[in-house]
């Protein structure tokens, strides 16, 4: 345990060392929250109660999305590139000799990592969002930890994504299609270009039970006070569910993978 | 890599002279990309099929753009005054012209890691213009796809809009496009002068240019108006998509602007470039290399 711990700790001091990345970062979130903001607004005034969310809902999900995007990795720019590189290169081997586990490793250190961004990259445009508009503010304090829990699970599911998709390296070598295909579903069915409730019909349907709704989608309702009581409970639970589902799929084929390592010579 | 380019020209008057020297810089730099890109395409194209798949995935990335337009269109008529159609042809001109611009310059992008890890050091050596190498460097075929996507919007546009047609529209719009690339290109030569003094901020060029064509997309009317006074005042690119397209949609300008204004794009285009362009030599002065 105290390993991973170390290994967290570590990803969220090396993302920390890029303090002008860090800044850019938020400004790019900031000035995409604007553009998606007005956006909303105008859709919202035409269409009020639109999904079920009032004008100052919409607002606040505007800037949840944004104050998300980087801790969720919904873009990429985890630790996905840097594994498929090891896989790549072969430096893989070295990694399967460790006394610790493969997933775990990256698990932690992708936890470290989005540790940081959800305070450097998560807090600042939320601010920025909350000053500039009028955004719902949840109804009462225990919504924080709650809201807080459940975008804990949303990384965790986005990390069992993305681990996934860097496996893929060792059958692809170049994962550069699989990542882009990855963040592409991820930043459709996640909520971040609409919420989920605005896609018709079956769509909508299929876009809630998919894993990515478990990285914006519910998080956000949940701080918009969608989910109280059991409900809360369910919400958690489909999110569990998925992290576990995903987790052990990256397991299994971590364990195909390996068996079939070939290490290039040198 | 871009270590290998042969810059020598053929025909070179003295054994070891560069014929360059003799050239106006300009064409020089032209000259000088077009080699570069040549043969980054030459290597793309050793893997065709990476190639059409790369390009497919850059096509449905920002087709994923329009869809959600489309999808908000499923819950309203019009938006922020303005119907499907039109919207389309703000989005496929916005769409084409920083499509045209991300194929051109999008590389510069990279500038930023160049200058932390020292490799830009490589290309100052070189008797080619820097600014030309940066920007074909990695020169990215695929993202062509980008354009098709912006141009099969703004077809859809073009056949559903009910639009008065004259030969001055009509010429609008090749006029709009090929203008609005060059602002969109004045945007990423700022920001790549803007990373020799920020280095890992890259992502404040992306504000600026994927952010700009994002704005674009949208009618001016949704947003407030000092947002748009800034992208008409002091990142003019207001002038790439919302006033010549306004003028073809014959819609009213924000900010009650003349006319006239909707003409001016090609002169927005190439005085922001001469000022970008200063911006980036005085950027290239103060350059000191890490020494790595």
């Amino acid at each position: 345990m105290r390993l991973y711990a170390v290994v967290a700790a570590g990803g969220f001091r090396r993302y920390a060392t890029y303090r002008t990345a860090t800044a850019a970062g938020v400004f790019t979130n900031t000035v995409f929250g604007f553009i998606l903001a007005y956006t909303y607004i105008a859709l919202w005034d035409a269409r009020p109660q639109l999904g079920g969310y009032d004008m100052s809902q919409a607002l606040a999900y505007v800037w949840i999305g944004q104050g998300l995007l980087a801790a969720c990795a919904m873009m990429g720019g985890g630790f996905e590139d840097e594994l498929m590189e090891r896989i790549r290169t072969g430096d893989i081997a070295v990694d399967l000799y460790r006394p610790a586990d493969l997933q775990l490793w990256w698990l932690a250190g992708d936890l470290g990592r989005a540790a940081f961004q959800l305070m450097g990259r998560g807090v600042v445009p939320m601010l920025a969002g909350a000053l500039a508009f009028d955004i719902a503010l949840p109804g009462s304090a225990w919504i924080w930890p709650a809201f807080l829990l459940s975008v804990l699970l949303g990384i965790v599911v986005s990390f069992a994504v993305r681990f996934l998709v860097a496996l893929t390296a060792f059958w692809l070598l170049d994962g550069a299609g699989a990542t882009q295909m990855a963040w592409l579903l991820g930043l459709f069915f996640s909520g971040m270009l609409l919420p989920l409730p605005l896609f018709p019909g079956l769509l909508g349907e299929v876009a809630r039970v998919l894993p990515w709704s478990s990285l914006l989608q519910i998080p956000a309702d949940v701080y918009l006070g969608k989910y109280t009581g059991w409900g809360l409970v369910e919400a958690y639970a489909f999110q569990g569910a998925w992290a576990v589902a995903l987790l052990l799929a990256g397991r299994l084929l971590q364990s195909v993978a390996t068996r079939r390592v070939v290490v290039q010579g040198g | 890599m871009a270590e290998t380019v042969a810059v020598r020209p053929e025909g070179s008057r003295e054994p070891g002279g560069f014929a360059y020297e003799e050239r106006p810089r300009l064409l020089e730099g032209l000259r000088a990309y077009g080699l570069i890109v040549a043969m980054w395409v030459r290597s793309t194209m050793a893997y065709r099929a990476s190639f059409v798949m790369t390009t497919f995935g850059n096509l449905a990335v920002t087709a994923f753009d329009f869809l959600t337009i489309v999808l908000m269109f499923t819950h309203v008529d019009a938006l922020g005054g303005y119907t499907l159609p039109e919207i389309a042809l703000l989005y496929g001109v916005s769409a084409t012209a920083f499509g045209l611009c991300d194929l051109l310059l999008g590389s510069m992008e990279r500038l930023g890691r160049r200058v932390r890890d020292g490799t830009l050091d490589t290309l100052l050596v070189r008797p080619v213009p820097v600014l030309a190498q940066v920007a074909a460097d990695r020169f990215a075929l695929r993202r062509i796809g980008r354009i098709l996507q912006g141009l099969a919007v703004l077809g859809y546009a073009l056949v559903t809009l009910d639009i008065a047609w004259t030969p001055l529209k009509v010429a609008m719009l090749p006029v709009m496009v090929i203008s609005g690339a060059a602002v969109f290109g004045a945007v990423f030569v700022f920001g790549a002068a803007f990373q020799f003094v920020a280095q890992d901020a890259s992502q404040v060029q992306s504000a600026f240019t994927y952010g700009g064509a994002t704005l674009l997309q949208y009618p001016p009317t949704i947003f407030a108006k000092d947002l748009v006074r800034g992208v008409t005042f002091v990142v003019p690119l207001a002038f790439v998509s919302w006033l010549p397209t306004l003028y073809v949609l014959d819609r009213e300008y924000p900010l009650d602007l003349p006319q006239w204004v909707a003409f001016l794009p090609p002169v927005v285009a190439v005085a922001f470039g001469a000022l970008a362009g200063l911006a980036w030599r005085a950027a290239l002065r103060t350059y000191r290399s890490t020494g790595s």
